[in-house]
């Protein structure tokens, strides 16, 4: 499909824009003035509308397909949030109006979201405070470490490393290294879980952080939680939540209760904010008491008269980590979310995404091998080491999928399971889905065994079949020359 | 349940595929001591009660008074078409483009927004996007202390004060030094970049418009900088790239901004648009996402996430950056928006804006105690100081219907009496004519 740029005609005109209803010179030097127009494409506005139209039937999304891509947790936006995120009175809201004079009288209604929001989202995990700023799960995580880095800082104990299990996503090693800590990496043992004995060998007093994902990337709760966070405030070390899986255990236990000290969250898992093709997100962080003073500014306070108003005076705070006050628009499609669903509605969140889980894996675990062989939460990690025999990878599996009708699965992480093929149906996919997509999985492995060559030439049915990656890296090619 | 398709016989039957007999089997491997202290939320509500709540709530923000606050973010017209195309739920329900077989729609634009960013600031190379201008910002000048090897950077105080507190934020616990540069007459004191430029310096940043609203050209920092051995980065506002000289015809090593102003509404501060662009040999320190176009097995062009290596979930702790996303379908209502004005329609806008501003200016300037305060040529944007404390005035034009500017005097101590005033293609000669009528009788 051509390009925009391709289809671009000179002197051909879009949207007509505001005109100029005043007489006056533009008093800006020629030497400061562009000297010719930027190349941007001149076509129609039924041109855009039709192109990008075309682009978006070249997507899959959750709207079109199944999509149970794992770790990713991508369930139904519900359409009401996009709705309330839309409202005149939240989209066309300058962030600096609270700080005009009677200002935080000017937003009442966006703080209270804020604060309210922040609110419910410390009684969902049982942490003591949250700040709504980071504007994506990693963003968070780093957030996060800046918090605990500022707490050891301030009692004059320079700690240098920070723990994370092999199973952990890249995110977290790459955040407390870029929060200046060095990474120590523990292994998982035999039932897929960080393994104790080597956390003890490694825990010390160096230790600032320990980073833990429960449920872990192969969807398995850790028992020795307790023992853990035992081991970590024995050498004054501070635990941290990855809440990236909070989905499996909303109502069952809370990170506030388990001893965690920070959790962020994902917003566009949890709580069903779209991912929109790779953001934006939400990356709220919650914290224990003791790194309040530590939380970002600014923040939103409740007064005594029931108004709401912006708080700066926090003189151990970390400062700004965002322009203003996280990425609003996402915050308010989860407060709906969390409004319309309720408690109830929110534990059965986890009890059905942790059914469908199970559900689809007792389904597969006979035609794919299963590393870990218990009941899971919200999804599970298979291995293609069977269909490997006969060439076919998880890589083929997954494409094959696609010309099925199913978005595929994560591959290739979790990192600890060989060929992997990590599936999370979520809880808003329906039996049928499931039973349909289940169908489709036993059927490659059919194929796998029957006719192997037959998958690695999938996908056949997508606009463009497997792209050369290594092509990719060498041309270099990352915006349009035309005769290039 | 809404969203929660199960009947009770599914639920019966699947429970009983997988072997329990209720629910709660399957969270018994959470330990019963680890129980929810307490749980305690709210009932759930119909849709219609909720966005019943969030309109009562909507209505209390004072979306309604007419709008001259800029600050690095404006109330710009957004075409009609922006938001059917970027609603499309192929869009804006799908992940990271991983799988490019099921992604192309989303490769493709960003690989277009890519292009169009290239273009509008005159570089070879730009990311997918990154979370706003105030980390984009940031991520510059770690590239910047890594292609260098220095820990020391020169910060021009035009630069936004609101990125300029996020790197120190940012920086806190990295052993990162950050020079301030005090503006002169409004603009860069090259004397005082020159005299603090050295064999330590990783880079300069500068702003251009400034906070201020001044532009500026920096090819001769661009040369001092050169010469010390440092970059230079510089933080663009980008429509008015429309009519301004941009950062890559002056030599800037790296560029980034806020895209907010590119078909992105206000929205309370997010979300935004971070957008970067560099040189083409700093490609592979660049942060965050970026698209390359290749070819299928059939030789088909395709489009595909690249230069992986540099990312945390190959890289883990060496990564380039810990960022995983990139603001995508924020990019795509900028590239939406660039494609709809067009080549022509851009340049409108901005001189649109800049005339109006321009009329504002003057208008304002002629009322009795109000003066410009910087006589350096501005965009859209420009202080103007004030016979009495800007915070009172402005407050005054509130209870008149006015969001009249942003008092200078919350950022830049000594500036208590400087209003900073934005006018965008937006505001009417009649609007413009009114805040000047209610400015002079507040002042009278």
């Amino acid at each position: 499909m051509k390009l925009i740029y391709e289809k671009s005609s000179p002197g051909r005109k879009g949207v007509r824009p505001p005109e100029s209803d005043v007489f006056a010179k533009i008093e800006i030097p020629s030497a400061l003035m562009r000297k010719k127009p930027a190349e941007l494409p001149e076509v129609s506005e039924l041109d855009v509308v039709r192109h990008f139209t075309e682009l978006s039937r070249r997507n899959f999304g959750v709207d079109t397909n199944f999509y149970p891509l794992g770790s990713c947790t991508m369930k139904y936006n519900p359409k009401m949030c996009e709705q309330a995120a839309k409202m005149e009175g939240f989209a066309a809201l300058h962030p600096l109006l609270p700080q005009l004079r009677l200002g935080g009288m000017l937003t009442q209604g966006a703080l209270q979201i804020l604060h309210d929001c922040a609110a419910l989202l410390c009684e969902i995990t049982g942490m003591a405070e949250f700040t709504m700023q980071p504007m994506a799960g990693a963003h968070g995580e780093l957030t996060g470490i800046m918090l605990i880095a500022a707490y050891h800082n301030s009692r004059g104990s320079k700690k240098t490393k920070v723990i994370v299990p092999d199973s952990a996503h890249g995110t977290n090693p790459a955040s407390a290294a870029i929060a200046g800590y060095s990474v120590v990496t523990v292994k998982s043992n035999s039932r897929g879980v960080m393994d104790l004995e080597e956390f003890e060998k490694t825990l010390d007093d160096e230790t600032a952080a320990v980073m833990l994902t429960s449920p872990n990337t192969l969807g398995l709760f850790n028992a020795d939680l307790q023992r853990i966070v035992e081991l970590a405030r024995s050498k004054d070390a501070l635990m941290y939540y990855d809440g990236a899986n909070l989905n499996a255990i909303l109502g069952r236990c809370r990170p506030g209760d388990m001893g965690f000290d920070v959790v962020h969250l994902n917003l566009h898992k949890t709580f069903a904010t779209p991912h929109g093709g790779g953001g934006p997100g939400a990356g709220p962080v919650g914290v224990s008491e003791k790194l309040i003073p530590f939380l970002p500014i600014s923040r939103v306070v409740k007064r005594s008269d029931g108004t709401f108003a912006l708080d700066y005076d926090h003189p151990q705070s970390i400062g700004y980590i965002a322009p203003f006050y996280g990425n609003f628009g996402v915050i308010l499609k989860a407060y709906a979310y969390i409004l319309a669903l309720g408690r109830e509605g929110l534990v059965r969140v986890s009890e059905t995404a942790v059914l469908n889980a199970n559900y689809l894996m007792s389904k597969l675990k006979d035609a794919y091998e299963l590393p870990y062989d218990r009941t899971c939460k919200h999804e599970f990690v298979l291995s293609a080491s069977k269909q490997m025999k006969n060439g076919v990878r998880a890589l083929d599996i997954a494409k094959a999928l696609i010309d099925r009708g199913f978005h595929p699965p994560t591959v290739y992480f979790p990192l600890i399971v060989k060929e992997s093929i990590m599936i999370e149906p979520t809880e808003t996919e329906s039996k049928e889905t499931l039973d349909a997509f289940a169908e489709a999985m036993l059927e490659v492995a059919r194929v796998a065994d029957e006719n192997p060559e037959a998958l690695r030439a999938a996908p056949s049915t997508t606009p463009v079949s497997r792209l050369d990656e290594v092509k990719a890296v060498k041309k270099a090619d990352f915006a349009y020359i035309p005769n290039a | 349940m809404p969203y929660i398709p199960h009947t009770e016989e599914d639920l019966n039957e699947m429970l009983e595929a997988v072997g329990a007999s209720s629910l709660d089997d399957l969270f018994a491997d959470i330990p019963a001591s680890l129980s929810p202290r307490s749980f305690d939320l709210p009932k759930g509500k119909p849709e219609h009660e909720v966005l019943r709540t969030l309109r009562g709530l909507a209505a209390k923000n004072a979306t309604q008074l007419v709008n001259f606050v800029g600050g690095g973010f404006y109330d710009h017209f957004i075409p009609a078409a922006v938001d059917p195309i970027v609603s499309r739920s192929e869009f804006y329900t799908a992940y990271t483009p991983y799988q490019p077989e099921t992604s192309q729609g989303t490769l493709q634009a960003i690989y277009e927004y890519q292009t169009a960013i290239c273009r509008l600031v005159e570089m070879d190379v730009s990311n997918a996007s990154l979370y706003d201008g105030g980390t984009a910002l940031y991520e510059a000048s770690m590239m910047a202390v890594r292609a260098t090897g220095r820990k020391k950077i020169i910060v021009d105080q035009g630069v936004s004060p609101i990125y300029r507190v996020m790197l120190e934020s940012y920086t806190s616990n990295l052993g990162l030094q950050f020079e301030q540069i005090p503006i002169s007459g409004g603009v860069t004191d090259r004397k005082k970049i020159k005299d603090a430029l050295g064999s330590d310096i990783a880079a300069v940043i500068v702003q251009n418009p400034n906070f201020f609203g001044c532009v500026d050209d920096f090819s001769d920092v661009s040369k001092m900088a050169k010469e010390a051995g440092a970059m230079v980065i510089c933080s663009v506002y980008p429509l008015s790239l429309g009519l301004i000289k941009p950062p890559g015809a002056m030599g800037a090593d790296i560029v980034t901004g806020e895209g907010q102003s590119l078909g992105l509404p206000l929205s309370f501060g997010g979300p935004y648009l971070g957008f970067m662009a560099a040189r083409a040999d700093n490609a592979r320190r660049m942060p965050g996402r970026i698209v390359g176009a290749t070819e299928d097995t059939q030789g088909r062009r395709g489009f595909v996430l690249t230069l992986q290596t540099r990312e945390q979930h190959i890289r883990r702790e060496k990564a380039t950056s810990n960022i995983c996303s990139n603001e995508a379908l924020c990019a795509l209502s900028a590239l939406v928006y660039m494609c709809l004005l067009g080549k022509g329609g851009l340049q409108q806008v901005a001189r649109v804006c800049a005339e109006k501003a321009a009329y504002t200016r003057k208008r304002l300037s002629q009322i009795p105690g109000v003066n410009i305060k910087y006589p350096a040529p501005t965009f859209n944007e420009f202080a103007v100081e004030l016979p009495r404390d800007a915070g009172t005035v402005i407050g005054d034009l509130i209870e008149k219907g006015f969001a009249a500017g942003f008092p200078l005097g919350r950022y830049y101590e000594g500036m208590e009496r400087s209003m900073l005033v934005a006018v965008t293609e937006k505001r009417t000669k009649e609007e413009i004519g009114r805040l000047a009528e209610a400015l002079e009788e507040v002042l009278s």
